[in-house]
């Protein structure tokens, strides 16, 4: 049973993108979002593939689209995207939903130098973080429906290419922004609500502590991978050593076996950071820039009501013009708020689930890996005390 | 001296010995300049047989390591053919980033206290060392020793090293199985001075890695304040890494003391090439001894018998200057005679003394053999206790982390 039927819904959404939704067809979507089983939706990025042409050199990525949603002609598509496409779809997802919080999209480049452009590793972080940035749009209860996602997840290459021409242009994207930076440069908005003071401050608080967890993540990958790459040696040196003895080269082997079953364990473990842990907490720290931003966009439809309100006290003819004005403005308002209010409470409860979920993985990671070791060395202590057990009972004998 | 002693009626049972403590003190030098060194209280008291119900009273007196030394130079040069016991290390070696390199440095002269005792019970339940008297002076004899010991003059019995070199690449017939003990030492030396450097890495990075997670304590706690849901969850975890990072210097603290196990034995793979090259020397000097008693008689031979078979200076200028008289050929003769009995006595008891030397340093070498495999194999294992005692405490700490991660 699905509430997709709602026309009023796919009206709003497929034919006046810029329309702001109205609150109550806001709390619609808020009812299903929290049931799985009625995901309709299944996309996955995978494949990336190298294209060379004489101008340049770009990867492409594979997306694939599951789907028994009416709207969609197929249930299933195949494309190919780069990432200029994905680009695209972030801004028009933002222009669309000024207020609404747009996941974060990988970096252009990576700045640290730890990894080369179009690396394996690079080009892999990369794939997933797609992957994860189509599949939070999917799950968002607006996005999900928005028509430029529909086109880009079904659109052929030359399809999509024309229709990235239409639509509003880059300056009036550019303006927006501008005026977002000029109001915030001028110190936030007047009569901020309390709610969105509140949300600035925990932004600006979770914004530094994530910068922080970032680079404590970062920095554990690196001792992991010192410790491991210290490790490889470690075990050998008995093997050799184990040439020159008799009674005791059993013994030796024994130690290095053990050395060498933990160096493996230990890169399970940095296996796994890197592909959890550090994901996660990279992509909240691009969120909280993403949330800083949404915030001062709210602030910006805020403001520009105060000053025509202003305007209109200082007026004294056309107050009815105005006051149909401000009343638009007004409704402009109200569901910007409610829009990010919702998404906020949505986009917290994410967090918690994702930060839950990461560092009690974390916890598993570590505890894996000290379970394997303790088993490794406590089967080698084992083994001595037999052989300690099988020399006392041969002085026994007489 | 070479005589076996099969007595396992040792030092060390009759006596009970500690080096119990390490003083910082001030003094001045042969030079007259001032200097800070560290002495050692070492305690002695007879051991009781079990009727006894009373202690007796504990003797005690203070040495410096140059001492000890002292003492192990004397052992060395007095019995060649024993694997002396090694003194723990002069200055710290194999550190890594968190151990001062300084001898000054309290971890440093603890660990030392420790090797210093160790050496002396070495000594004490040696069969052979144990009886030697200046030992047993320098743990009852506070005043005096170091004249008693410098009388002796042990100094001028000991080989010159260039003496030994020489030895060591001219020696034509050692016996096999020294220079496969020879070559044993080398690898052992080897391998060890390897692995503990690496160990000394392992363990820098291994601070690393759990240290680094102490910085999630800070951070879990400032931000578990702007959290509702999620503070508490974060702020106990917080606590666990902090215990988690806390936990490796117990660690690796106990580490070192396996590392000092494993640096004993780097030790002892000098002293058993000290022995080694003490057989190459004595069957140099044997070959030497030889090869002059040969050269000898054949000298005598020819003068005796007039025929010249190998060429000689002497030959060619008695045949350019005349033949010598027949009396000084029998002077010469005589001579000879005397010097071929004096070699041939001298070569008999050379060899004596090289097979005794072989047979009792072989004795105690597979005596050594023996405690060196004992000792090994106890610090492998106790090496895994401790490893099994790291992952246990990890399991702990993060099992708690888990709990207050999943309540986030």
């Amino acid at each position: 049973m699905s509430c997709l039927q709602d026309t009023s819904l796919a009206e709003a959404n497929s034919f006046s993108p810029s329309m702001p939704i109205s609150p109550s067809s806001m709390i619609n979507q808020y009812k299903f979002e929290d049931e799985p089983e009625l995901k309709d939706l299944f996309v996955t990025v995978d494949d990336p593939e190298s294209h060379i042409t004489a101008i340049e050199t770009f990867i492409t990525y594979r997306v694939v689209t599951k789907t028994s949603r009416g709207e969609f002609d197929s249930c299933e598509y195949e494309v190919r995207r780069r990432y200029q496409d994905f680009l695209w779809l972030k801004s028009k997802l933002e222009e669309a939903h000024p207020t609404l919080i747009i996941p974060p999209l990988p970096e252009k480049f990576v700045m640290k130098g730890m990894v080369e452009r179009f690396s394996d590793e690079f080009i892999e972080t990369r794939r997933k973080a797609l992957h994860k940035f189509l599949n939070r749009i999917a799950d968002h209860p607006t996005l999900t429906f928005n028509e430029d996602f529909k086109i880009f997840l079904t659109a052929q290459a030359w399809e999509l290419s024309s229709h990235k021409k239409q639509g509003p242009g880059l300056l009036s994207r550019m303006g927006q922004t501008v005026r977002a930076v000029a109001s915030s440069v001028r110190g936030g908005v007047k009569n901020r609500p309390e709610m969105f003071a509140e949300m600035n401050e925990y932004m600006e608080t979770f914004s530094h502590k994530i910068n922080i967890l970032d680079k404590i993540a970062h920095r554990i990958y690196k001792e992991e991978r010192e410790y491991f790459n210290e490790m490889k040696e470690y075990g050998p040196i008995h093997t050799l050593w184990s040439a020159s003895e008799e009674d005791i080269a059993d013994s030796l082997k024994g130690v290095a076996s053990c050395i060498d079953k933990c160096c493996k364990a230990t890169e399970k473990r940095m296996a796994g950071l890197s592909e959890n842990l550090l994901p996660i907490i990279h992509e909240y720290v691009l969120y909280s820039e993403i949330l800083m931003g949404v915030l001062k966009r709210r602030d910006q439809i805020q403001s520009e009501l105060d000053s025509k309100v202003d305007a209109l006290a200082n007026k004294k003819t056309d107050k009815d013009l105005f006051s149909e004005e401000i009343g638009k403005l007004e409704d402009k308002v109200e569901c910007a708020n409610n829009a990010l209010k919702a998404d906020w409470d949505r986009w917290k409860q994410n967090m918690q689930y994702d930060m839950r979920s990461a560092f009690t993985n974390v916890a598993d990671n570590n505890l894996r890996y000290y379970e394997e070791c303790l088993a490794t060395w406590e089967s080698f202590l084992a083994s001595q005390t037999v052989d300690h057990h099988g020399e006392e009972d041969s002085e026994d004998r007489p | 001296m070479f005589v076996l002693v099969l007595m396992e009626d040792c030092l060390a049972k009759k006596m009970e010995i500690t080096v119990s403590e390490a003083e910082k003190r001030t003094g001045r030098n042969a030079m007259n300049m001032q200097e800070t060194y560290t002495a050692y209280l070492i305690e002695t008291r007879a051991v009781e047989s079990q009727n006894e119900g009373q202690c007796s009273p504990v003797d005690s007196l203070w040495r410096r390591y140059s001492e000890f030394e002292l003492l192990r130079n004397y052992l060395l040069v007095t019995f060649p053919h024993i694997v002396v016991p090694p003194l723990p290390e002069k200055r710290a070696d194999f550190v890594w980033h968190k151990l001062s390199a300084d001898n000054m440095d309290p971890d440093f002269v603890e660990r030392r206290r420790i090797g210093l005792e160790n050496f002396l019970l070495r000594v004490a339940s040696h069969p052979v060392l144990c009886q030697d008297k200046i030992f047993y002076s320098f743990l009852t004899q506070e005043g005096g020793w170091k004249e008693m010991v410098n009388e002796t003059g042990f100094q001028l019995k000991a080989d010159s090293r260039l003496k030994a070199l020489n030895a060591t690449f001219r020696v034509k017939n050692p016996d096999k199985r020294f220079t496969e003990l020879k070559h044993y030492s080398d690898e052992l030396q080897s391998v060890i001075s390897h692995l503990l450097r690496v160990r000394a890495r392992v363990a820098d990075r291994l601070y690393g890695v759990y240290k680094v997670h102490g910085n999630y304590g800070r951070v879990f706690s400032e931000w578990s304040a702007i959290e509702k849901e999620m503070g508490d969850g974060l702020q106990s975890a917080g606590h666990h890494m902090d215990v988690y990072a806390a936990s490796i210097d117990d660690i690796l603290e106990e580490e070192e003391h396996y590392a000092d196990q494993l640096k004993e034995y780097l030790f002892y793979a000098e002293a058993l090439r000290a022995v080694c090259r003490k057989h190459e020397l004595m069957q140099y000097d044997l070959e030497m001894a030889a090869q002059d008693l040969t050269s000898k008689k054949q000298q005598c031979e020819e003068l005796a018998t007039g025929t010249v078979r190998t060429f000689s200076l002497k030959g060619m200028t008695s045949k350019l200057f005349g033949q010598e008289t027949p009396e000084q050929r029998e002077a010469k003769i005589k001579v000879l005679e005397e010097q071929i009995q004096e070699g041939e006595e001298q070569l008999k008891s050379k060899n004596l003394e090289g097979r005794d030397f072989v047979k009792s340093a072989w004795a105690d070498i597979e005596r050594f053999k023996e405690q060196k495999n004992h000792d090994l194999k106890e610090a492998l294992i106790s090496y895994a206790v401790m490893q099994i005692s790291m992952c246990k405490k990890g399991i702990q700490v993060w099992t708690n982390a888990k709990e207050c991660f999943s309540k986030m």
